[in-house]
């Protein structure tokens, strides 16, 4: 069954009464990459978590393609993913533990993956030990093995130096490339421009605008996203 | 002070000597306490990890229960599994009373809750750390407690370390369910304590010594270990 369209109507998030999320409306098609922008504290990771069943929302609903919310379909890396004391392959290959896949088959997948994500001569290496982008190459192939529908990324290149951030989109644009859908939160506006299909501005705990990417940067509609883009977005917009 | 000098000289001497008697009580001491804390590590370590990971009504309550339990003081433990064990008891028809079986079984109870409470606040603090992460990656919870334990491995080794430090110089509960036979249920803890009181102060100071070195022994080979591995995977 089809995750897509996902909609979000009216989603509300107020834990003891704090205001996160007011009202997100928001329409997501099965392919593409779309980015969430908006400053800091206007609920962008808060949205991605409640997409991914992490949070429960105080009101408002998600409709998923018009069936259940399936669970194993959506992956997420976080941005400071964490490392089990453990080596590389074992972690690659943990988002197969609560499938079923036996050890065997496992091990197979993740030397395949680390493969695909440039770790393999790291394999037995202890994981706690790689650079900050190798960890989130990592975290991107434990999700990506899972094969999920919707990929949910919180800011996955965040205190990255330049080339590992190009390593980690690299891997982005090949998952896009397999049919996964990809919802991820990113401050780097050159990242928003190298990768987004439509981009989705979040301020004050509300969507904005949701437009091509092109159209975001070039005639951005709100005030608030035009003032964003050139870096003056008043503070008081966030929580 | 001669007395006393002349007793450690003998136990000294008994221990060179490698006596039988000696040697005897220390093996059945670490049979028992060994599969008491192999048992204990299977029930305590899952338990306090479930504990801490999951979700349901009572948590709070049982945890309370669990700590509390810690302090059990051994000459209860001893009297309810003696009541459990003895002839008119729900197990009495085992005839496990006065066996090693029934001092095993003693302290199991006696180790459980210590270990699970340690494994309780270690695996609560991983978790923490991993409960995103693994809810993303649609973890259940047999599957979170597994990969938590594993991956709190060498914290836990304290939890065991606790556990069997606590069954090897427990000596009440032994007492009332093995009974303190020689050469049957006479171990380390017990044979003090009938010796101290009978006077023959060579062997209870030899045991003594042999319990100590075994302890301090036990608790460098785990801390060396632990230490090894550590340095390879934190």
């Amino acid at each position: 069954m089809s995750l897509f369209p996902l909609q979000l109507r009216d989603v509300v998030f107020r834990p003891n009464g704090r205001a996160v999320l007011e009202g997100v409306d928001l329409t997501l098609s099965g392919e593409g990459i779309t980015v969430i922008l908006g400053p800091n504290g206007a609920g962008k990771s808060v949205l991605l978590r409640t997409v991914c069943g992490l949070l429960q929302p105080t009101g408002g609903s998600l409709d998923w393609g018009g069936g259940a919310f399936d669970p194993l379909a959506v992956g997420m890396v976080f941005q400071h993913p964490v490392m089990l004391r453990s080596s590389v392959i074992d972690n690659i290959a943990l988002g197969l533990v609560p499938r079923g896949v036996g050890a065997r088959d496992r091990r197979l997948a993740a030397m395949a993956m680390l493969e695909q994500v440039g770790l393999a001569d790291r394999a037995n290496d202890n994981a706690r030990q790689l650079s900050g982008g190798e960890q989130q190459r990592l975290a991107l192939g434990r999700v990506w093995l899972t094969r999920p529908r919707l990929l949910l990324l919180d800011e996955p290149t965040s205190s990255l130096d330049p080339s590992a951030v190009e390593a980690v989109e690299r891997i982005v644009r090949q998952i896009r490339t397999e049919g996964t859908k990809i919802l991820m939160t990113t401050h780097n506006l050159g990242q928003a421009t190298r990768l987004a299909d439509d981009i989705v501005f979040l301020a004050g705990g509300r969507v904005r605008e949701h437009v091509s990417v092109r159209r975001f940067f070039s005639q951005p509609a709100s005030a608030e996203a035009r003032q964003f883009i050139q870096g003056e977005l008043p503070w008081h917009l966030a929580f | 002070m001669g007395g006393f000098s002349q007793a450690i000289a003998d136990a000294f001497s008994l221990l060179l000597g490698f006596d039988a008697r000696v040697f005897e009580i220390v093996l059945l001491s670490l049979q028992v306490s060994s599969l008491a804390v192999l048992i204990g590590t299977f029930i305590g370590l899952p338990l306090g990890a479930c504990l801490a990971v999951g979700n349901f009504p009572g948590k709070q309550a049982a945890a309370v229960v669990v700590n509390g339990f810690m302090g059990l003081p051994s000459v209860v433990v001893g009297v309810v599994v003696y009541l459990v064990l003895s002839r008119s008891g729900p197990m009495g028809d085992f005839g496990l009373l006065y066996t090693p079986s029934a001092m095993v079984i003693a302290q199991v109870v006696l180790v459980v809750p210590l270990m699970a409470a340690i494994s309780r606040q270690v695996v609560e603090d991983s978790w923490r750390q991993y409960c995103e992460e693994l809810s993303a990656l649609r973890f259940g919870w047999r599957d979170t407690v597994r990969v938590l334990l594993y991956d709190c491995r060498f914290s836990l080794s304290v939890a065991v370390l606790a556990g069997l430090g606590r069954a090897m110089s427990e000596v009440g509960a032994v007492m009332i369910v093995g009974g303190n036979i020689d050469r049957s249920t006479r171990v380390m803890t017990t044979a003090i304590a009938l010796e101290t009181s009978k006077g023959d102060l060579p062997l209870a100071i030899a045991l003594g010594m042999v319990l100590l070195v075994l302890i301090l022994l036990l608790n460098a080979g785990a801390f060396a270990l632990r230490t090894s591995v550590m340095r390879r995977f934190e």
